[in-house]
């Protein structure tokens, strides 16, 4: 696999550096970890509190206690609940089965609830940053990528460009929304709403690198306590995105959560493309250039 | 757990989680109704501890649990029954601590008959009064507390009902009325110096009673009466035994799941016992967590809203027996414990109410009084609505039409009345059913039939007010106005000031005796703002209290009888201390110990767990460094360690009351359980429960099982009543019975609260969860062609509502007696009014009561489930009457006392 240019062109600044900041503050994100999140969805509330997304519909979805189905443009915290005939770890838990048996081993009645409050990732290598045109998609200081509501003209590039399917238009409104980490809550010194009103503290808050160092403590911890299925997600600098800003500790594959298991930034190929393009415009120039040539001979 | 510990509060705290081994959660769902203080079962989880779920749904508590146990709604009393025998027959109790602190070694005396005796009742059963008479559940002794075994035997023409129905309301007795929940501080009278068999092994002493009583409960009964299987409960038990002793403590931690059964109060009895035999009682990481399910409960039954206890857990007067301060004290106070000193609590009390009136001459004004003539709980006040004999009704921040077993009852109650006052953020169900409820779809009522007039005033926030919560934990914690309410929007506080305000005037000059106890009342907060609010602070200073000079009080144990005194509710005396609102502390956390006394104020005395001296042993040492919390220092010769000594800080251990010693005087080193008659916790309580004085596993009043463990099927002294839109299913296994063949349970999910006054209206909450749904075992929606996300008919002999379905393994099948038991899950919060709507689950559910508690049997019934949405109008009505029809339900049906199976 040929390395990409994009990310080894950044490979070795920060976002914020590359963004050209200077002297900013290290760079901050969100570890959520899924095993102690309880589904309060306060996260959820807490957001559209503190940043006046609006409500989106009342819908009964019959998805377990899930019924706000994704991120979206008013939606920028989502908590998705999976019910699985499956065992958590060695969690026992006990009943019949419809035949009156307690089925083949003795821990009986197989399920678990997994909870997950998803958000944006803000990514290293973001594509919807890299498409905006109008320049209404910035990297913060801080690392993080804010959308300015203030600039943005609603042409949906960034939709498709978002690996994640996380930025979204507004109906009605046209620009596109998410999660701005809370930036104004970040630049006087507060956490944001989210990991704020957590009450078990799934969503932790802080700087990267001392996160990453708390999630793999914290993988370590549950392969020894028998949860093997646990792994980390977005935490690594080297995968598709460069690593993400908001990264996760999952139980099950990330395709259970509905996350993309192996994210790649779209713009990924750009310069490649655009310096395919350009030799193949020099190419075509020098083609054209040389027929004059022959004619003039 | 008044009864059992002496005081009606937690006995513990929720930081202090993080220091348990073992956690057993059952009857509450901690996760999603506490999801704040459920981080510190996380932290204690972090730390290594074990959790247990005990629940009939797998839930976002179970989630998280290394042990969920599902059982069959109704049955905890027979699961933790179980645990106790497991506990006693393995010899895994806590010799020591029970030998100690607990009325394990006293003697019963030999008039008192167990249930193994009589069949699953015990001594003392009137069957036509409906009551026990508790006179032979008394040690053995001389004389029996005076307090238990007094009856009310008139005004028996009172509550007759119109229509010649039977109602165990019917002759009223006032033992009913609530003494048994008059100890919310301070133990039940007993007496004293019960005989005692220090070896526990004489036949009469409580040890070998509880253990021949609970003999009976074998792993192979709860298998079949629970739906557990039997390795799963002793995984349980065993778990329990692991994790308790000197070394390690289990916490227990339970809520309106227990709480909420004709027999709920003996279901946190049980837990009291277990904790007692394992030794979890006043030590760190152990305890008994009562989770209250609004932000101030335990505070609204500290200063009570209930209509038989005074502030501090005085019991209110009654009638024709209370007939002067003395009188009333004599019957009331005990010899022994912190209780003997009544007299100041009550007497500094008058004075906080009626000042320089209260004199020594005039009894403090003792007379001015209202007294009790039976019992008026909030469904006793339906009942008299419907009766036309109460005429006029407060709603404060309740929607009984919604929240209310019974929802129809309650809607025909205040149909009846001359006026209702709504307090309330907006308009709910209880202020509109006159123009849309139920009722007027159906076409039973007109509104312009409907003489009721109906006033409602817009309620402030609490970030609009000033004022405490009292939590779950028995702190108070301050909380400042941040801006005036908007508009018409009022606090409480100004609402009841300035009314009482409003109605002195009009009466000022009156010479009617009536009307003195008003014109005498100390009536004069200060008031600030622009819409003249009165200062909570003020209030505040009077609940604590002041000496004949004015200085704020520190302690209720300068609380005097002579009226120097002036305290409003003397457990909270102390929150004031120094004249600061100790409530308003918030010292964080990183600045002070784990025990986090300067974080607000908790009663009695700030103590955070309660019957600390229990945490060390008979010389006082801690029972282990591990557990080490409060312990008696020889060097400073007193009781010293993490939290502020719930005892004598100078009394030591050895210490022996001389002979005729009174009140706190006559406890000795050794008497842990200060508020108690005798100083030492309940195994089994010789007074102040109205249903006996061991729990035993009664059917709820609506149940598809025989009870399994007596002949007897229901407790005989709940409270029942048999009214037109009150009727009750069958008895198991008779005809009829077949008509309502699946358990149902009524619960509250993390996005709503309660009757949904506080989320229903909100979009943001409403969003998360729309709409009314049942939840059901995908076995169950195959029995019953049930489609996810369609809709389902629920039907009980009260009502019928729909619900969309939602079809999930959580809902797990059980095998009961034999057969597949499928149990439907209703969560409560819907009503017609609101962003989000719905049907109410109190449409389905009966008037039947715990009767000591008053409080309805709404977490365990019985009902039918068919595919579909409900008829309409009064089709729906009709649908009802067909099932009460074919199941041949008679105003008779369900009302047995002696009710055979």
């Amino acid at each position: 696999m040929t390395t990409n240019p994009f990310a080894q062109l950044l490979e070795d600044a920060d976002p914020a550096t590359a963004a050209g900041w200077t002297d900013h503050p290290p760079r901050v994100g969100f570890f959520t970890d899924t095993s102690v999140c309880i589904g309060c969805k306060a996260c959820e509330v807490a957001c559209k509190e503190w940043n006046h997304v609006p409500e989106d519909g009342l819908r009964f979805t019959g998805m377990s206690y899930d019924n706000t189905i994704g991120l979206g443009a008013d939606t920028w915290r989502h908590v998705a609940f999976i019910e699985q005939e499956k065992r958590i770890g060695r969690q026992v838990t006990g009943a019949a089965t419809s035949d009156g048996d307690r089925g083949d081993d003795d821990d009986g009645h197989a399920v678990r609830w997994l909870m997950s409050s998803d958000v944006c990732k803000h990514c290293t290598h973001a594509a919807c940053l890299d498409v905006c045109p109008t320049g209404a998609l910035f990297r913060t200081e801080f690392g993080t990528v804010v959308v300015q509501e203030d600039i943005c003209n609603g042409c949906g590039y960034c939709i498709p460009a978002c690996p994640y399917g996380v930025i979204d238009q507004r109906r009605g409104d046209g620009r596109a929304w998410k999660c701005t980490l809370c930036y104004d809550r970040l630049g006087v010194g507060a956490e944001p709403a989210c990991a704020k009103a957590c009450p078990t503290n799934s969503i932790q808050f802080g700087v990267l690198d001392e996160l990453r160092e708390r999630a793999d403590r914290r993988l370590a911890q549950l392969h020894d306590a028998g949860i093997g299925d646990a792994r980390l997600y977005g935490r690594d600098p080297e995968d598709g995105v460069g690593g993400d800003g908001a990264f996760f500790l999952l139980l099950d594959e990330p395709e259970v959560y509905g996350l993309p298991p192996d994210p790649v930034v779209t713009t990924r190929d750009l310069p490649q493309m655009w310096r395919r393009t350009a030799s193949a415009a020099v190419l075509l120039a020098g083609l054209v250039g040389a027929s004059f040539l022959r004619r003039t001979r | 757990m008044g009864t059992s510990f002496g005081r009606g509060g937690a006995t513990s705290f929720q930081q202090d989680w993080q220091n348990s081994d073992c956690i057993l959660i059952e009857g509450s769902n901690l996760a999603e109704c506490h999801p704040v203080g459920f981080q510190w079962i996380m932290e204690a989880k972090a730390r290594g501890a074990t959790l247990i779920h005990v629940d009939p749904r797998y839930t976002r508590t179970s989630a998280l649990a290394d042990i969920h146990v599902p059982l069959r709604v109704g049955s905890d009393i027979a699961f933790l029954g179980g645990i106790i025998n497991y506990v006693v027959e393995h010899e895994a109790y806590f010799e020591d601590y029970v030998r100690l602190f607990t009325n394990g070694p006293s003697l019963v005396s030999e008039d008192f008959k167990d249930t193994e005796d009589l069949g699953g009742i015990f001594s003392g059963l009137d069957e036509e009064q409906r009551s026990y008479d508790p006179l032979t559940w008394q040690y053995e002794g001389e004389e029996v507390g005076a307090a238990s075994g007094q009856r009310e035997q008139l005004y028996e023409e009172r509550n007759e009902e119109e229509g010649g129905e039977k109602s165990s309301g019917h002759r009223p007795s006032v033992a009913s009325s609530g003494r048994g929940e008059s100890h919310g501080s301070g133990g039940a009278a007993a007496h004293p110096n019960a005989v005692r068999d220090e070896t526990m092994q004489h036949p009469r002493c409580v040890f070998q009673i509880v253990k021949r009583h609970f003999a009976r409960y074998t792993p192979e009964m709860v298998e079949q009466v629970c739906g557990v299987p039997r390795d799963l409960f002793v995984k349980v038990c065993q778990t329990l035994v692991d994790n308790s002793g000197r070394e390690r403590t289990s916490a227990i931690a339970y809520a309106v799941g227990w709480t909420q059964h004709s027999v709920g109060v003996q279901y946190i009895r049980t837990a009291a016992i277990l904790q007692l035999l394992l030794g979890n009682i006043g030590r760190p990481g152990g305890g008994i967590m009562a989770m209250r399910g609004h932000a101030s409960i335990q505070g609204s039954t500290d200063i009570p809203t209930l209509y038989n206890l005074l502030p501090g857990y005085i019991p209110m007067p009654h009638a024709h027996q209370d007939d002067d301060l003395e009188a009333f004290l004599k019957g009331v106070s005990t010899d022994k414990g912190y209780w003997s000193d009544m007299k100041g609590y009550l007497v500094s009390l008058l004075k906080a109410w009626w000042g320089p009136a209260a004199t020594e001459e005039n009894d403090f004004c003792f007379d001015y009084l209202p007294k009790l003539t039976g019992s008026h709980s909030t469904y006793e006040t339906v009942m008299a609505q419907l009766d036309g004999k109460c005429k006029g009704y407060f709603v404060v921040g309740e929607n009984p039409a919604v929240g209310s077993a019974n929802a129809k009852m309650q809607r025909l109650g205040m149909a009846n009345l001359d006026w209702l006052v709504v307090r309330d953020f907006g308009l709910i169900e209880s202020a509109t059913w006159w123009k849309d409820g139920p009722e007027i779809e159906s076409g039973e009522l007109r509104t312009q039939d409907i003489a009721t007039e109906v006033f409602f005033f817009p309620a402030a926030a609490h970030t609009e007010k000033n004022g405490s919560f009292t939590n779950t934990q028995r702190m108070l914690q301050w909380h400042h106005a941040a801006v005036e309410p908007a508009g018409d929007a009022r606090s409480e506080l100004w609402f009841y000031y300035h009314l009482g305000r409003v109605i002195r005037e009009k009466l000022s000059g009156s010479t009617d005796e009536m009307d003195a106890p008003l014109l005498d009342l100390q009536w004069d907060y200060p008031t600030e703002g622009t819409v003249a609010e009165p200062s909570a602070d003020a209030v505040l200073a009077e609940i604590n209290g002041w000496d004949a000079d004015g200085r704020p009080l520190a302690s209720y144990e300068q609380l005097n009888a002579d009226g120097s005194t002036v305290c409003g509710c003397w457990i909270y005396c102390g929150v004031f201390t120094d004249g600061t609102n100790q409530a308003a502390r918030r010292k964080p956390a990183r600045e002070q110990s784990s025990v986090a006394p300067e974080w607000g104020w908790a009663w009695p005395a700030n103590r955070r767990i309660i019957y600390n001296r229990a945490s060390a042993d008979e010389n006082g040492k801690p029972w282990s460094q591990r557990k080490a919390y409060v312990w008696w220092d020889e060097e400073q010769s007193k009781w010293v360690g993490h939290d502020v000594p719930d005892f004598d800080p100078s009394k030591s251990p050895w210490h022996r009351p001389p002979a005729g010693s009174r009140g706190a005087e006559a406890l000795s080193g050794e008497d842990a359980f200060v508020m108690q008659a005798d100083g030492k916790a309940w195994l089994y309580a010789p007074a102040g429960l109205t249903d006996g004085p061991l729990p035993t596993h009664y059917e709820p009043q609506d149940s598809p099982f025989e009870n399994l463990l007596y002949d007897q099927q229901r407790n005989p002294v709940r409270q029942v009543f048999a009214r037109r839109h009150n009727r009750y299913h069958p008895n198991p296994g008779t005809r009829g019975s077949e008509a309502f063949p699946y358990p149902i349970t009524t619960y509250r999910l993390t996005e709503h609260h309660t009757a949904g006054g506080m989320s229903r209206w909100q979009p943001y909450l409403s969003e998360l969860q729309p709409e009314m749904f049942c939840e059901v075992s995908p076995e169950l929606a195959e029995e019953r062609e049930l489609v996810h996300r369609g809709w389902a008919t629920i039907i009980t002999a009260r009502g019928v509502i729909e619900a969309r379905v939602m079809v999930t393994e959580r809902m797990a099948p059980l095998l009961v007696q034999g057969r597949l038991v499928h149990q439907i899950g209703l969560p409560y919060h819907w009503g017609t009014n609101g962003y989000s709507k719905g049907d109410s689950a109190n449409e389905l559910t009966a008037i039947s009561l715990d009767p000591n508690s008053h409080i309805q049997e709404v977490k365990a019934l019985s009902g039918d489930i068919r595919p579909g949405r409900r008829p309409r109008g009064s089709a729906a009505n009709d649908l009802v009457e067909d099932y009460i029809r074919r199941a041949g339900i008679t105003s008779d049906t369900g009302m047995e006392v002696r009710g055979d199976h």
